[in-house]
């Protein structure tokens, strides 16, 4: 019997390891290499508190007279050394990348989430419902996307920042920003999945369903919705590398998470004012994580759209 | 045809009617104008007689249908922040945008599109996967660090053009250009690669993937069984196929130019719209804000309009309406 | 002996996969002469069409010609770079592909692509060129070719643009047509017409043609020689009348025995015996468990009486400014207990739509069914119609969409099962598994999913899924339409299973009139939405009443040379 139950599972894992998918992202080192630092930043933005040296939040550790210490240098007064130096108020960069990466991440992942869910619901329903339906889901669709989702996450910061009480600001920001580009991403998916559905919706296979009288709400979630999933995972992956970016930029442009939860496009904003003075350490290394962490999602995703291409085979 | 046109302006009316009652939605909900116009020491007369003013005891579509009026002369309010008209400020800063978005709109559409025909036909060329890879990074690098970068190496390391400001400027009438000046010209060098980068890769792989997808079709297939040359069947059977979505993408990319202008500009300190909006939204300066809103969509609606336009001159199965089938 | 104009020998054409290298073609040989309709039939994945392609050098990688030569008038053409190979493409061997409404550019007119060709080809001036263009289009029928050379694909019917394609095969003179499957997509009569151009083309121009279909009819009716394939392998060759009538190779003997004929009606197909591909079925098995219901009074199950069915074709928000296509009008038929009834027409009939009204999947504009004497179309909750659905399953066309692929089998079959809540826990697996074992897949099949089945196999396991709720009552669509002749014979046996072991209804609709004699006992013809003749199948092709009828079975391949081996015993 425990025989039995063992075997099953790993010729599950063994076929998945032998499928052509993972063959493809074996053959392609641009994948592995993208995909183990995608991993290795989000292990480390998620035990950032037990990473980091320092807790840039906690005024406590915070030593002025650290301030400006250049990487691997000691420090001409406390002859502290940081790997990637400090910034103006003494903070460690390599603390402040970890807890902004965890900022940023969460941003992304939060915002295609609530894009995600939006966009498969409104898709789903837009395509196998038609109808008036349809028409006004997918014309405020076609509205939206006349816009550029920077500005439309723009505005509804905008907005946010009007209606919010003042004192909170500070606060709502991180879910302000996850709301506003959620909110600018949602069209992307639902386009891609009510393509899919429509696709779906006259295969044989659901005429079968419909046949035997199932529901409209389980040959949505049963039938159609497994099979319109793989276009929707190449959209998710690009668009959390947009998410990052959009953050970033928002933040980079004073209207995204605030200096008190700094992401790495905060941090940027705050190195820039020192590049020009000499200080290229607190604005190079948040970038260079930014540009890893999108560039090697970004990857994924295109392998990902390769790979789960069929025609391109 | 006619009908599609109608049809069209039809559509672009309703979008900006639904964009302006959002815009109109914002003077209602966000900050009360009077507190914003109003100082500390304020009587209930006082607000009361401003609100007659103003007509906000009005009821809400008549208020709209205001607004509505007043936005169509060009009539967006006061800032709350410089307190001078909205259209007076916008005037002053638009051309700045509009001959940056252009300038980069071209560079980016030019060079895309080329590139991605390139790298469409040398599918497994050394140099189209090295241009592809590059265009990756083009992707994953957000604007404001390529504004940065550039600065850093062009004007700060080498010292050849300047990192900020539109250099001197020629006015006609009230349209101000710096083309037309050498420091104008060298300002504008950084800002146009740095709007223009990003929307050139997004270009180029889209023609790239559209391309492929044209060049694995029957007709391709046909045409290349006819024998034809690798030149026609390349250029006159796909790429033409290849331009609907092509420039459906591209209009939208055109319109994206001009809001991705606020980041480019608040990097190089441009003087256009884009600045100007970004300090409202820090300030919650709600007429700048609406106003610029409507702006922005009057022009990407005249832009989607010239687009569908343009795929009536492309596409014969829009003109005719199939007669002689069966 | 004639000079050969095209010379394959020894040709083999490999594409290496992942895990082995997949042999599409090994080691074949085959000649055309002039003015000679060669013909190359096979079943799906035979390698026939790896031939034209191998030939024409469209090979798409990592496709490659292994070994062997392919000679072009005694001069060896294969390995030539891409310049030599253009300069024979199109000017000496032209290509005519499948779907004529995806060969043609959609952006260029009809003329514009013709010149652009003639002018490459020929050196002609630009007005020559239009000249030619427009006698070619005359040439191969297209009424009023001064007007239409100015019009675009789209503006062409089906097969117009046939022809448009093959007027654009012969702008160069080709001296061979390499034709894969050109008349697949259109309908019986215009590929009467398609196939009749290209034999007094090639008669004409002695061209020889290269005509690649998995049709025995088109085999039988149009060509000279054929050459069968198997697997890659060329496994015989010669004239059409001698291996249509008297086949050597065990392949092609069981692959002719297994092809419907329109001229006699056999009990059932032989099952195509070689390559050890037989499967075994035991549909009598199930009749032991199979609950039959009371037989209707009237003795008539289903009866369907002015049914009308319209589609919106172009949408308004005036209503009378709405146009309305009327898809099926005013048909009335009844099918008695226990009989197969079939329909037969030609794409766009509305027999498909008929059927999805029965269904339920459409909803009728017009008209009653009645089912077991109970008037279904009064029926509008999805509660009231539970009793109904769960007495009529369909079997649809495609197997390739017809089942869920993110669902495993065992829950596929199970599905309908659940959802009428006709059996509890363990005599849901226990019927699946009985079902699979009848239907000659096993009962471990219920724990792959579709992709890991052929398509005769994917339309076994529809079959067993539509058995599920034994039902009284079978709607077929076309259900062999998508499948390889030996296939095609499997899946029409078991039907015929079902109607005598199980007792069940039916009704078939089908385009293939061979087809429809060996399976139903009454006919329905249906054209452009009306129903035309209904008579005993028998009857209706001794002796058919109709106009539109009598055209359509002269259209049909009359197969009359084909051997009658391993049929002796079959013939009713």
């Amino acid at each position: 019997m425990s025989d039995q139950t063992s075997t099953a599972p790993q010729s599950r894992l063994a076929k998945a390891l032998d499928s052509d998918f993972f063959y493809s992202f074996r053959r392609s080192p641009v994948a592995v290499v993208s995909f183990i630092v995608v991993m290795l930043l989000v292990l480390s933005a998620v035990f950032a508190p037990l990473i980091a040296p320092y807790d840039p939040f906690d005024p406590g550790s915070l030593d002025l007279m650290n301030g400006f210490t250049a990487p691997m240098a000691p420090n001409d007064f406390t002859g502290d050394v940081f790997w990637l130096g400090t910034d103006d108020q003494g903070r460690d960069v390599f603390s402040t990348i970890l807890y902004g990466m965890r900022v940023s991440l969460f941003v992304g992942l939060a915002a295609v989430s609530f894009a995600m869910i939006l966009g498969i619901t409104l898709g789903l329903v837009a395509g196998y419902v038609g109808g008036w339906v349809e028409t006004l889901i997918m014309r405020a669709a076609d509205v939206q996307l006349t816009f550029p989702s920077i500005l439309v996450a723009m505005l509804i910061f905008g907005i946010a920042k009007g209606v919010i009480p003042i004192q909170h600001h500070d606060q709502m920001a991180i879910w302000v920003l996850i709301i506003a580009i959620g909110l600018s991403d949602w069209v992307q998916f639902a386009r891609v999945v009510r393509g899919a559905t429509l696709v779906e919706k006259d295969k044989e296979y659901v005429q079968a369903a419909r046949m035997m009288g199932r529901g409209r709400g389980i040959i949505m979630l049963r039938h159609i919705l497994p099979n319109v999933l793989s276009p929707v995972l190449v959209i998710a992956t690009i668009s959390l590398a947009l998410a990052i970016i959009a953050e970033a930029t928002l933040s980079f442009l004073g209207v995204g998470a605030p200096p008190t939860q700094p992401s790495l496009g905060t941090l940027i904003r705050i190195g820039q004012d020192f590049l020009f003075s000499g200080e290229w350490w607190i604005i190079l290394f948040p970038s260079v994580t930014l540009l890893a962490l999108a560039l090697s999602v970004n990857l994924l995703g295109d392998w990902l759209r390769d790979a789960l291409n069929p025609r391109l085979q | 045809m006619l009908t599609y046109v109608l049809k069209r302006v039809l559509q672009s009316a309703l979008v900006l009617l639904v964009v302006g009652l959002v815009a109109f939605s914002m003077f209602q909900f966000v900050g009360d104008p009077i507190d914003n116009m109003l100082g500390q020491e304020r009587t209930d007369a006082d607000i009361a007689r401003l609100r007659a003013e103003l007509g906000l005891d009005q009821p809400f579509p008549v208020q709209y249908y205001k607004f509505l009026e007043n936005a169509v002369q060009g009539d967006f309010g006061v800032s709350y922040r410089q307190g001078r008209p909205v259209a007076e400020i916008l005037v002053e800063r638009a051309p700045a945008t509009l001959e940056l978005a252009a300038v980069s709109g071209f560079l980016a559409i030019s060079i895309g599109i080329g590139l991605g025909v390139f790298t469409a036909i040398r599918k497994d060329g050394f140099l189209a996967n090295a241009i592809m890879s590059i265009s990756l990074i083009g992707v994953s690098l957000p604007t404001f660090l390529i504004g940065i970068l550039l600065i850093y190496l062009f004007s700060v390391e080498l010292g050849w053009l300047p990192a900020f400001g539109r250099g001197d400027v020629v006015k006609f009438g009230w349209w101000s250009t710096g083309l037309l000046t050498s420091t104008g010209l060298k300002a504008i060098i950084l800002p146009a690669i740095t709007l223009g980068l990003y929307q050139m890769t997004l270009i180029m792989r889209l023609v790239r993937s559209e391309m492929l997808e044209v060049l694995r079709q029957d007709y391709v297939r046909f045409a290349r069984a006819r024998g034809l040359k690798d030149r026609t069947v390349n250029f006159r059977h796909a790429l033409k196929n290849t331009l609907v979505p092509v420039i459906t993408v591209t209009g939208l990319q055109l319109g994206s130019i001009i809001a991705f202008a606020i980041i480019t500009e608040t990097v190089f300190q441009w003087p256009g719209v884009g600045l100007l909006f970004i300090n409202a939204v820090q300030f919650v300066d709600i007429p700048v804000m609406a106003a610029y809103l409507m702006l922005i969509s009057v022009m990407f609606v005249g832009i989607n309009l010239i687009v569908d336009l343009l795929y009536f001159a492309i596409d014969p199965r829009l003109r005719t309406d199939g007669k002689g089938a069966h | 002996m004639t000079e050969k104009l095209l010379d394959i020998e020894g040709l083999s054409v490999h594409f290496p996969t992942r895990r082995k290298l997949f042999v599409a073609v090994n080691k074949a040989n085959l000649t055309v002469e002039p003015g000679e309709i060669h013909g190359l039939v096979g079943e799906s994945g035979a390698g026939k069409s790896t031939i034209g392609a191998a030939v024409m050098g469209l090979l798409e990688r990592p496709g490659h010609i292994a070994e062997g030569t392919v000679s072009f008038k005694g001069e060896h053409i294969n390995g030539r770079d891409a310049d030599g190979m253009r300069a024979l493409r199109g000017a000496k061997i032209s290509m005519i592909f499948q779907d004529p409404l995806t060969s043609l550019n959609p952006l260029l007119t009809v003329g514009q692509q013709l010149v652009e060709t003639i002018q490459f080809h020929l050196n002609l001036s630009e007005a020559d060129s239009k000249k030619r263009a427009i006698e070619l289009l005359d040439r191969v029928g297209i009424p009023m070719p001064d007007e239409r050379i100015n019009q675009y694909p789209h503006q062409f019917s089906g097969g117009m643009r046939q022809r448009v394609v093959i007027a654009l095969a012969l702008c160069s003179e080709p001296d061979v047509i390499i034709a894969d499957e050109p008349t697949t997509a259109l309908d019986v009569s215009i590929q009467a017409q398609i196939l009749e151009l290209i034999k007094e083309l090639a008669r004409e121009r002695q061209t020889g043609v290269v005509l690649i279909t998995h049709d025995m009819g088109v085999i039988a009716d149009t060509t000279d020689k054929v050459t069968v394939m198997y697997q890659g392998e060329v496994v015989e060759s010669g004239t059409t009348q001698q291996v249509l009538g008297a086949p050597a190779h065990e392949y092609t003997k069981s692959l002719i025995a297994a092809v419907p004929r329109p001229t006699l009606k056999v009990h059932r197909f032989p099952q195509l015996s070689y390559g050890g591909r037989q499967i075994e079925f035991h549909i009598d098995d199930l009749a032991r468990n199979w609950d039959r219901p009371e037989p209707t009074k009237s003795g008539t199950l289903l009866k369907v009486d002015g049914l009308t069915k319209t589609f919106l074709q172009s949408g308004s928000i005036i209503p009378s400014r709405r146009k309305y296509f009327t898809a099926v009008d005013k048909v009335s038929f009844d099918i008695r207990e226990g009989e197969v009834f079939g329909i037969v027409g030609e794409s766009g009939s509305g027999k498909s739509t008929v059927a999805r009204m029965i269904a339920t999947l459409y909803q009728t504009n017009g008209g009653k069914i009645f089912f077991d004497d109970e008037e279904i179309t009064q029926l509008k909750t999805a509660k009231d119609l539970e009793t109904y659905r769960r007495q009529i399953q369909m079997i649809f066309q495609d197997p390739f969409s017809s089942l869920n692929p993110r669902m495993r089998v065992d829950e596929i079959i199970a599905e309908p099962v659940k959802h009428h809540k006709l059996l509890e826990g363990a005599a849901i697996q226990h019927r699946v598994d009985e079902l699979l074992e009848r239907v000659g897949l096993g009962s471990e099949a219920g724990r792959k999913y579709p992709h890991e089945f052929s398509g005769g196999q994917r339309q076994r396991i529809s079959i067993a899924r539509a058995l599920a709720t034994q039902p009284r009552f079978l709607i077929c669509d076309e259900p062999t339409s998508a499948l390889d002749v030996s296939i095609q014979a499997q899946i029409l046996n078991i039907l015929k299973d079902l109607q005598e072991h199980l007792g069940l209804t039916m009704l078939f609709i089908s385009h293939d009139l061979p087809v429809v004699r060996q399976m139903c006992d009454r006919v329905g013809v249906m054209r452009q939405g009306q129903m035309v003749e209904v008579a005993e199948t028998e009857a209706l092709f001794a002796a058919p009443k109709e106009t539109y009828t009598r055209e359509l079975l002269s259209l049909m391949p009359k197969l009359e040379g084909l051997s009658t081996e391993g049929l002796e015993d079959e013939i009713i």
